[in-house]
């Protein structure tokens, strides 16, 4: 028999919402979380799409998942196991390859054959990068202020952010006002000569936006992407025991665990209100549940544009979200493999399938691949961000066969024409014949292929635009911007109703934070 | 396979390590020790001839008709007075004063020099060679470098180069030949005892190795491993990069940095030297005002140490090699310092330590106590501020 009434109703069973769910039933709630598929996850799933071959479907690497949710939620002990990803190869269009891997030495020697300033440049380049992102990172768990507001909470918030600010030397404040205003492709030309190095770090400042490598402000996005490399042993890229949906998994266990109820096939129509609060949800079936408060782990406008009617906003609040921009920008495509493809610039060394493949072999090719974009193109070659799920963990493939999972940018949302089977398939060719042209043999060793454009991610994920992380990390979209000015504190016009996934702050990446600092909001507030 | 480099002496080197202990150094490997035990190694460097293949030291040659003036910019030696075939030990600092890292430069001829350093630093030294008329040229992975460290060398050296080392002064270079093989040879070192280091081009490494080995087999020549070279660099009273003190571009905090008067470099710092230099003003303020640290030795006293030791019955144990760990260094109930480095001196029979004491504890003869561990348990040593070099043969520079 299941109940109807609970303390707090999750919407949405992806990591946020499951996190969220969690925290709330560790403080004694009563927590269920309404899933709208049959698996939990969102865009941290891995399913079977051919038998055998397990895709990490949409995300597919670790690295920002908050180290304090692992503990708190004792997630080891519910099957999360985060493996290495010790290298990123990058072929070059004239046969060469650039390699890194987790040794500084033989780093350094491989970036030396290119480059023996960029060998230096390199580990300067990464301590300015972990000093800023060390510098930054204490702003992730703070709850952020609201700079106009005298409500007490938000002086006090704005005062350990300025306390914060006082703390960090004239240069760490250089180094961030720079950050914030760059492109990373200025930044990386002061830093390195060598393209396919330039290339494959700007790849990492334009993930999950639609901008380019020239276009002012991705520097930052870049620097989001250092966050999760500085907590000691925790620092590196990782790929979670059976992908990404081993994240969701682990999380639900724990969640489980802490005596949450998890409903999938579930799919909330709207929230209740009562008395100007959210008191409960109806699903798409028609059944009613009521709660004291609800959580929304789902994307900015499907909770507040979808889920509430807007006369319970302020009409202002409404047109903000609105203008939030989620131009979904990338695809997956993922591969089942017979075998494993001989990329023709790769010394016979397979450790480096161990690690990550990266084509991007100058900031020029990725600015190429924008331009596409910018007008509704799917790009003709594109950026990818390769890796072998079943080199890293053998289970995702039958022994002696592998899964591939690429990150494929820029693939607008809004592409001309829009989307159908034949976009898809272009997509899926334009993958192809860029791995192609470094791997010949890849079509030889295809099983099977599912190819994710921005429209699948909304259609399956769920998520608005499709953006991965649920709305840009654009500078104007950040923490108390994000998702819009006044309310980056988790609450919404609306009381009752709160709101915690990527879209809020501090943004998408498989963290969790944003479920987290939700759920200790909450209960502050008191329910 | 991508691995790490190996040294132009590999061939024989890696026939020679018994123990497989190989070490990283700078993106080579290199041994640690050739025998299972570091004695005799260790004796090779104090008592006869020991061949250390340094080769992953970094080498730049800086030439152009700047290239003084560049070294003259970036160290605190005043590199106008140097001359040639001359070797000047020194460190260099960013401007505020702080050290980055530490080698030696030699005057090649007029217009060319050779750096060595710990960590790589062609781009800090391309950034502050901007308008000027030199080149910057690493040369690590082409130059094999051998360091031949202990009192019979000059003898060994006699035997097989063409002009004889004799009047060869300390810290001083000379081009010469050994068995046709064109080397420089200096009279340099990371020991603190009669030495030299021998700098070949690759393809010769092999034909100097088995010539020094062959002529120096009547004088007990032994090769040796960086692992004794550490101990005796203790007993030099030379410092590590990375393990006596932390490199301004590795500090994430201020207090990781040091200055060179930190280090007890003040010898090195000309500030009577004409023109601006990296890190001047910083320098002077310091020297005005004094240091807040200072790198001295410890000794420790080890009619203490027994006595700690012998409350749980046991005699002191100490390990027999250098041990590059941090140990707190108190007076009274407060730390005021820590060690870097400690070791086992062989020669002296002490335990000694590079340590880090905040003023005034650094004066000599100050009375410290450094901690060991005692069956698991945390203790302390009586130990005191003694001068640098704790060992310093009168052939060294002789």
């Amino acid at each position: 028999m299941t109940s109807n009434n609970y303390d707090a109703i999750i919407i949405g069973g992806g990591h946020n919402g499951l996190v969220a769910a969690a925290y709330l039933a560790r403080a004694g709630k009563k927590v269920v979380v309404l899933e709208r598929r049959h698996i939990v996850g969102g865009a941290a799933v891995t399913e079977e799409i051919f038998p055998g071959y397990k895709f990490t479907e949409f995300s597919y690497v670790v690295s920002l998942l908050r180290p304090e949710i692992i503990r708190d939620l004792e997630l080891p002990k519910h099957g999360l196991k985060i493996l290495p990803l010790p290298s990123t190869f990058t072929p070059m269009e004239n046969g060469d390859y650039l390699a890194s891997w987790d040794d500084h030495d033989l780093t350094r020697r491989e970036i030396y054959r290119h480059s023996p300033l960029d060998a230096e440049a390199y580990d300067e380049y990464a301590r300015v990068m972990a000093r800023a992102a060390k510098a930054i990172k204490p702003i992730i768990n703070l709850i952020p202020p609201d700079p106009s507001s005298l409500h007490p909470r938000d002086l006090f918030n704005l005062l350990k952010l300025g306390q914060y600010a006082a703390s960090l030397s004239e240069k760490e404040l250089y180094m961030i006002a720079k950050l914030v205003t760059q492109s990373s492709a200025d930044m990386l030309e002061e830093w390195f000569e060598t393209d396919a190095l330039k290339g494959t770090k700007a790849a990492s400042g334009i993930i999950g936006t639609f901008l380019g490598p020239r276009s002012p402000g991705t520097a930052y996005v870049l620097l989001h992407h250092y966050m999760g490399e500085i907590d000691g042993a925790f620092r590196a890229w990782g790929f979670a025991k059976g992908g990404s949906g081993g994240v969701s998994g682990a999380i639900a266990n724990a969640a489980r665990a802490l005596g949450v109820e998890i409903r999938v096939n579930s799919p909330v129509k709207q929230v209740k209100v009562k008395n100007g609060r959210a008191a409960g949800v109806v699903l798409e079936n028609g059944d009613e549940i009521d709660s004291k408060v609800v959580l929304s782990a789902a994307d900015p406008k499907r909770t507040f544009i979808q889920f509430v009617e807007p006369k319970h906003f302020p009409d202002e609040f409404v047109t903000a979200i609105q203008n939030f921009r989620v131009r979904g920008s990338s695809g997956k495509v993922n591969i089942a493999l017979s075998r494993l493809p001989r990329f023709t610039a790769l010394p016979d060394e397979p450790a480096l399938y161990r690690g990550a493949v990266s084509i991007s072999p100058s900031i020029d090719y990725i600015e190429r691949a924008y331009d596409d974009a910018k007008y509704g193109q799917i790009s003709r070659r594109p950026y990818l961000d390769m890796i072998f799920p079943s080199m890293i963990d053998p289970d995702m493939a039958p022994p002696g066969q592998h899964v591939l999972s690429c990150f494929v940018q820029y693939a607008p949302y809004d592409v001309e024409g829009g989307w159908d089977d034949e976009k898809r398939n272009q997509l899926g060719e334009a993958v192809i014949s860029t791995i192609e042209q470094y791997a010949p043999d890849i079509r030889e060793c295809i099983v099977g292929m599912q190819v994710i454009s921005p429209k699948d991610i909304e259609a399956i994920a769920g998520i608005t635009g499709g953006n991965i992380f649920h709305g840009e990390l654009l500078l104007h979209q950040i923490f108390f911007l994000r998702p819009v000015p006044q309310w980056a504190d988790f609450r919404t016009p609306l009381k009752g109703y709160y709101f915690g996934a990527s879209g809020a702050h501090p943004g998408g990446g498989v963290m969790g934070a944003a479920g987290m600092l939700a759920a200790k909001e909450m209960l502050k507030d008191g329910f | 396979m991508f691995n790490l480099k190996t040294t132009p002496f590999h061939e024989r080197t890696s026939v020679l390590c018994q123990p497989q202990n190989w070490r990283k150094w700078a993106g080579y490997f290199v041994a640690g020790s050739y025998e299972h035990t570091l004695d005799s190694e260790y004796w090779a460097i104090r008592n006869a001839a020991a061949l250390i293949d340094v080769t992953p030291l970094i080498k730049y040659i800086i030439k152009g008709k700047d290239a003084a003036a560049l070294l003259h910019r970036v160290t605190t030696r005043d590199i106008y007075k140097m001359k040639v075939e001359q070797v000047y030990y020194t460190g260099w600092c960013d401007d505020e004063g702080k050290m980055i890292d530490d080698g030696t430069v030699s005057r090649l001829d007029d217009s060319t020099f050779r750096l060595t350093a710990a960590e790589p630093n062609l781009r800090w030294l391309t950034m502050n060679a901007v308008g000027m008329d030199v080149s910057i040229t690493e040369v690590t992975d082409e130059i094999a470098t051998l360091s031949f460290q202990g009192p019979n060398t000059r003898k060994v050296l006699n035997l097989v180069c063409e002009k004889p080392v004799d009047e060869l002064k300390y810290f001083r270079l000379m081009t010469n030949a050994i068995k046709g093989a064109q080397v420089t040879i200096s009279r340099t070192g990371y020991t603190g005892d009669l030495g030299y280091e021998i700098w070949m081009d690759n393809n010769d490494a092999l034909k100097v190795w088995d010539t020094l080995m062959e002529a120096g087999a009547d004088y007990g020549i032994a090769p040796v491993g960086i692992l004794a070279m550490d101990m005796a660099r203790v007993e030099a009273g030379l410092f590590m990069l990375d393990v006596d003190y932390t490199s301004t571009t590795h500090a994430w905090i201020e207090a990781q940095k040091s200055s060179p008067f930190e280090l007890g470099l003040d010898w090195t710092v000309a500030l009577d030297k004409p023109g601006y230099f990296v890190g001047r003003r910083a320098l002077e303020r310091e020297k005005k005002e004094g240091s807040a640290w200072k790198m001295v030795g410890l000794e420790v006293d080890w009619d203490g140490m027994e006595r700690v030791y012998k409350q749980v019955g046991l005699p002191p144990q100490i390990p027999g090699m250098a041990v590059r760990a941090s140990l707190p260094v108190m007076v009274g109930n407060v730390q005021v310092g820590y060690a870097s480095t400690s070791s086992w001196s062989p020669l002296l029979k002490k335990y000694i330590a590079l340590a880090h004491l905040q003023r005034p504890y650094y004066e000599l003869g100050t009375a410290v106590r450094m901690e060991i561990t005692v069956e698991h348990h945390r203790q302390h040593a009586p130990a005191k501020v003694v001068k640098l070099p704790f060992y310093e043969p009168e052939w060294k520079k002789r």
